[in-house]
C-alpha cells in the first residue's frame, strides 16, 4: 500500500514539473516581447508626437474646426465603447481590470439612457461580453499579442465610419496604459469627438507657414491619421501591459509549481521511509525469528509434541523461549 | 547649413540624416523641392516618390503612400502612414501588383483598384527612377 501511494506521488511531481516548464518558458517569452513591445512604442512616438504638432500648427494657422471628427453629433444617443483585451487568458488580473472598467462605464450609460455599442479588441473582451449578454457590434481577434499599425487602420476606420455618419455621440477606449514593467493601469479614455489642444492666437508666429492645399485641407487628411495614430499607440500600450501581466502571471505559477514539488517531495520522502520502515521491522521480525528458531536445538521440535504436552502431569514446562506466534 | 531630414512612419523611423535637398510632391500634382532656408511649409503629400540628396553625397529615395511634409527652421519632417525606402522594395512583387491593378482599373473603375495602382507604380518609379 506504502509503495503504492510513492508512485502516485512520484507521478504528481512529475507532471508538476513539467507544467514547471512550461510556466517558465511562457515567463521567459513574456519577458521578450514586453522589451519588444516597449520599443514598438517608443519607435512609434515620433510619427503621433509629429502629428500632433503639425495640427497644432493647422490650429495656429487658423484651419477650420469643421471636421465630423472634431464636432459632435447631437443627434445620436449611442456611446460606443472600444475595449482591449488579450486573446488569451495565463495573465493574471490584466482582462479583468479593464473589462471592470468597461463595464461600469456602459451601465453608466444605459443608467443615463443611453444605447451602447461595443468594439471588442482581443477574445476575451468578445466573450466577456457575450456571456453577460450585451451585444458586440464589432470584434477584432489576433491584434494584441503583436499589433502593427494595419490593425489600428482597421479599427479606426470602423468606428471613424460610424461616427462620421453621425450614430455615434462618443467613442470611448477602454484599455491598459503601461506605467512600468511592475504597474499597469486599466483606463478609460475619451477617443472622440477628438479634443485637439487648444490654441490661442498669442502662443506664436505662424502665419507666415505655407500650406498646400488649405490647413483646413490638410488638417482633413490629417485627422483620420492621428485618430489611427492614437489608436495604435494604445494598442501597443494594452500589448506590453499584457505580456508585463503574463511574465508576472506565469512568474508565480513557476514559483508556485517549485513549492508544491518541494512539498510532494517532502510527502513522498515520508511515505518511502516508512514502507522502508515497515519492511525492515518485517525482515527483522522475520530475522529474529528465524534465528531465535535456528538458537536452540529442542526449539526445532514443535512445542505440542514436548513431553510436556504428551506427559502434562510428570513434566514441569521449563522451555520459555519467546513465540513468534 | 544642411537640411535635417527625418522620414517617420507610424510604427518606426525610416530615415534620418543630413540632407541638401529634398523632393516631394503635394496632392496638387506639382513636385516641390526642399533646400536650406527654405520658408515654413506644410503639405500633404501625394502617393509618390520622396528624394532626398544626401549631404555627403549620394542619394535614398523612398515611396510614400499619402502623408504629410513639414518644413520650418531646416528640419523636414515626412510622415506617412505607409512608407518604403527603395532598398526595400520588392520590384518582383511591385510589379505584379502593378499589373494587376491595371488589370482591375480596366475592369471597372473603383477607388481601391486605382490606388493600388498608384502605390505599385509609386514603388517601380522609386526603385528605376522613371518619372
Amino acid at each position: 500500500m506504502a509503495g503504492g501511494q510513492e508512485r502516485i506521488l512520484r507521478r504528481r511531481i512529475k507532471s508538476v514539473e513539467s507544467t514547471k516548464k512550461i510556466t517558465r518558458a511562457m515567463e521567459l517569452i513574456a519577458a521578450t516581447r514586453v522589451v519588444k513591445a516597449q520599443d514598438r512604442a517608443s519607435s512609434a512616438r515620433p510619427y503621433s508626437d509629429e502629428i500632433t504638432s503639425v495640427i497644432v500648427d493647422l490650429l495656429r494657422a487658423g484651419a477650420a474646426k469643421e471636421h465630423p471628427l472634431l464636432r459632435d453629433n447631437p443627434d445620436a444617443n449611442t456611446a460606443a465603447f472600444v475595449v482591449i483585451t488579450s486573446d488569451r487568458g495565463m495573465c493574471g488580473g490584466y482582462n479583468t481590470n479593464v473589462l471592470r472598467l468597461a463595464e461600469r462605464a456602459i451601465e453608466t450609460a444605459r443608467a443615463e439612457g443611453r444605447e451602447y455599442s461595443i468594439i471588442a479588441v482581443g477574445k476575451k473582451a468578445l466573450k466577456h461580453f457575450r456571456f453577460r449578454g450585451l451585444t458586440v457590434d464589432a470584434e477584432f481577434e489576433g491584434v494584441t499579442d503583436q499589433p502593427v499599425y494595419d490593425n489600428a487602420r482597421d479599427i479606426a476606420a470602423t468606428i471613424r465610419r460610424r461616427y462620421e455618419t453621425g450614430q455615434l455621440a462618443s467613442v470611448d477606449l477602454a484599455y491598459t496604459r503601461f506605467l512600468s514593467a511592475g504597474t499597469q493601469q486599466a483606463v478609460l479614455r475619451r477617443f472622440l469627438p477628438l479634443e485637439v489642444p487648444e490654441v490661442t492666437e498669442a502662443d506664436g508666429p505662424s502665419a507666415d507657414l505655407e500650406y498646400e492645399p488649405s490647413p483646413t485641407g490638410i488638417l482633413n487628411e490629417i485627422l483620420p491619421r492621428y485618430l489611427e495614430s492614437r489608436l495604435f499607440s494604445a494598442l501597443l500600450d494594452a500589448s506590453a501591459s499584457e505580456h508585463a501581466s503574463r511574465q508576472r502571471a506565469m512568474k508565480a505559477a513557476t514559483e508556485n509549481a517549485e513549492e508544491l514539488k518541494t512539498t510532494l517531495s517532502r510527502i513522498m520522502n515520508r511515505a518511502r521511509q516508512d514502507s522502508i520502515t515497515t519492511e525492515i521491522m518485517e525482515i527483522v521480525g522475520g530475522a529474529e525469528a528465524m534465528s531465535a528458531d535456528k538458537g536452540s536445538a529442542h526449539e526445532l521440535i514443535p512445542s505440542h509434541l514436548e513431553p510436556a504436552h504428551a506427559f502434562p502431569v510428570h513434566l514441569d514446562r521449563t522451555d520459555h523461549t519467546p513465540s513468534i506466534h | 547649413m544642411p537640411l535635417a531630414v527625418e522620414l517617420v512612419s507610424p510604427e518606426r523611423t525610416l530615415f534620418s540624416g543630413d540632407a541638401t535637398m529634398v523632393r516631394a510632391r503635394t496632392v496638387g500634382g506639382g513636385d516641390i523641392a526642399f533646400l536650406a532656408g527654405h520658408a515654413p511649409f506644410v503639405g500633404a503629400l501625394a502617393i509618390s516618390t520622396v528624394e532626398i540628396s544626401l549631404a555627403e553625397g549620394g542619394s535614398e529615395k523612398a515611396a510614400v503612400h499619402g502623408g504629410f511634409i513639414e518644413v520650418s527652421d531646416d528640419h523636414v519632417k515626412i510622415l506617412s502612414d505607409l512608407a518604403e525606402m527603395a532598398s526595400t522594395i520588392d520590384v518582383e512583387r511591385a510589379r505584379k501588383a502593378q499589373e494587376k491593378a491595371q488589370a482591375a482599373v480596366q475592369n471597372g473603375d473603383d477607388d481601391e483598384a486605382i490606388a493600388a495602382l498608384a502605390r505599385a507604380s509609386a514603388r517601380l518609379v522609386t526603385v528605376e527612377g522613371f518619372h
